[in-house]
């Protein structure tokens, strides 16, 4: 997956979890939780919307680590095939 | 025939706004079919009708606000009048199949508790206030690029509606989009928090974007003596999206002698063997603490029913079902508790796929009516925040509220040693009418055992 490709499937997600958040404002290296105003079911839900999207796991122990929007399209990418 | 009227839903409501018949006259409903959308000023809710029969015809347009047990439709039920409106019990496909309605329904509010609904609430203008508008509100108008702040809003304490933003929109449609202010959600909420124009600053972060920092900048510094005005600022009753709970709870602490009952609970096993499984388990399937709690909370209601159903009328009413409601702060403010149906009675990774959709729901603006007023105990969970516990206010006619604090490290005597555990202190606020301070530690010490043993929940 290209980080064009990964970005706007991580975007995508965002969008359905936190509909009303204007996306095009987020830092993408700045926290989630604090930049939309979330808790732990919202950010489950978004790592289930990438997880599908994308089809690939995503472990729990991980969640913590994809914190940014910047952190998620990495992840993408490293774990994705290319295209 | 019978008369379908706008429901009560919740004792704190007390006007609805019809905004979709989902059916059309002479079509076949049977009880529980969500026949309607209805916008309240907490949230935007599907409404299920109570009768099984014929739509016979509307009494009520879409977009009309009509107060709490206004006819809205009639039904020809062709069994007379004897239908009359009342709560209907939580319809979840798993648990309707096998559980009884609760024998006891969530009661309207009596007329004389709730303040008057066309007295205009007055606002403080002192300090800025909150933009409040319904979910549905704030997702259309975040979709059409709207700046909630220029929509003047037509509900309860001018709470923006839905179509408040849809007229606004038409209102600004040959307006060019481009000139929308680019600005973070952090940046918009501190504007709207401070009183700022958004339309007045001058973004400095990427693409010209509006941070914090420039909202910050532009806040007018007042001073403690132009804050402070000369004569007291008379009391304001909160109004919008804060008014109807604000009542609520007034009522409740002005009506209910509360106790208050508080345990720790080592929790250090349950979240090992909570990490194990969500190992072996898809992502869709993992499961989050606060559904271990629901469960457990859901087995100690059935333990202890003296917590479990309404105060009515100067009597306990136990519930027959176990419906646990779950507090959700939404995003902007506001809150609403939905209820999840017999949980007890549910495997655990169905309680948490139920409460995910809840969450979900409660903050796009989707619930349905019954999940709002089916609960008959409440949970308040405020772990997120840091906190370490929670003493707090019941729902009214509920006579119990669970509070749950941050699971966090302890230092933890046990059996004369000293270790470092997982610890959770779990609050009961209990109705002293309805229940004593024994049987509100027999609930404690049955949620207690439960969240040690997760492998049975």
């Amino acid at each position: 997956m290209t980080p064009e490709h990964a970005r706007t499937l991580v975007l995508e997600s965002l969008h359905r979890v936190a509909p009303e958040v204007d996306l095009a404002a987020i830092d993408l290296s700045g926290d989630l939780r604090e930049q939309l105003d979330i808790d732990s079911m919202d950010i489950l839900n978004v790592m289930i919307e990438i997880s599908e999207a994308a089809g690939v796991d995503i472990k729990e122990e991980d969640y913590g680590e994809l914190d940014t929007i910047g952190r998620c399209v990495e992840f993408l990418v490293a774990n994705t095939g290319p295209g | 025939m019978a008369d379908f009227c706008m429901p009560s839903l919740g004792a704190d409501m007390m006007e609805g706004t019809l905004i979709k018949w989902m059916v059309k006259p002479g079509d076949r409903v049977k009880r529980g079919d969500i026949i309607a959308e209805v916008e309240t000023d907490k949230a935007d809710l599907e409404i299920e009708v109570f009768e099984t029969g014929l739509v016979d015809r509307f009494l009520v347009e879409e977009g009309t606000c009509v107060p709490v047990g206004t006819p809205i439709a009639v039904i020809d039920t062709g069994v007379g009048w004897a239908a009359t409106t009342k709560a209907p019990a939580i319809t979840s496909h798993t648990a309707e199949t096998r559980t009884p309605a609760p024998s006891v329904t969530a009661p309207a509010p009596a007329p004389a508790e709730v303040p008057p609904a066309e007295a205009p609430p007055r606002k403080s203008p002192a300090r800025p206030q909150r933009v409040r508008a319904t979910p549905t509100a704030r997702v259309l108008a975040s979709k059409l690029g709207l700046d909630l702040k220029t929509v003047t809003g037509s509900g309860i304490g001018g709470d923006i509606l839905r179509a408040d933003v849809e007229r606004a929109a038409a209102a600004k449609s040959a307006a060019p989009l481009a000139g929308r202010p680019r600005i973070s959600p952090r940046a918009r909420r501190m504007a709207t928090e401070l009183g700022v124009s958004i339309e007045d600053l001058q973004g400095t972060g990427p693409d010209g974007s509006i941070t914090g920092d420039d909202v910050q900048r532009a806040t007018p510094t007042a001073s403690p003596a132009a804050a402070t005005p000369t004569s007291p600022v008379p009391a304001s009753r909160p109004s919008g999206r804060r008014g109807p709970i604000a009542a609520l709870m007034e009522r409740s602490n002005r009506e209910i002698p509360h106790y208050y009952l508080s345990q720790d609970i080592d929790v250090s096993a349950t979240l090992d063997w909570l990490s194990r499984e969500n190992a072996a388990r898809p992502i869709t399937d993992r499961i989050l603490f606060p559904a271990l709690l629901i469960k457990a909370v859901a087995i100690a209601a059935r333990e202890v029913p003296e917590l479990n159903g309404y105060w009515l009328d100067g009597a306990f009413a136990p519930a027959d079902a176990v419906n646990v409601g779950f507090a959700v702060s939404l995003r902007g403010g506001g809150l609403v508790a939905p209820a999840l149906a017999n949980p007890d009675q549910e495997p655990l990774v169905e309680v948490m796929r139920q409460l995910r959709d809840l969450v979900n729901r409660a903050r796009t603006g989707k619930l349905r009516a019954s999940e709002v007023t089916g609960g008959t105990i409440t949970i308040t969970s405020l772990g997120e925040t840091g906190v370490d516990e929670v003493l707090g206010v019941i729902f009214p006619p509920q006579v119990a509220l669970v509070g749950s604090g941050r699971i966090r490290e302890r230092p933890w005597a046990e059996s004369g040693m000293l270790t470092v555990r997982q610890v959770i202190t779990v609050t009961l606020a209990a109705d002293h009418r309805a229940n004593d301070g024994h049987r509100g530690g027999l609930f404690l010490q049955a949620i207690e055992r439960a969240l040690k043993e997760p492998a049975t929940l």
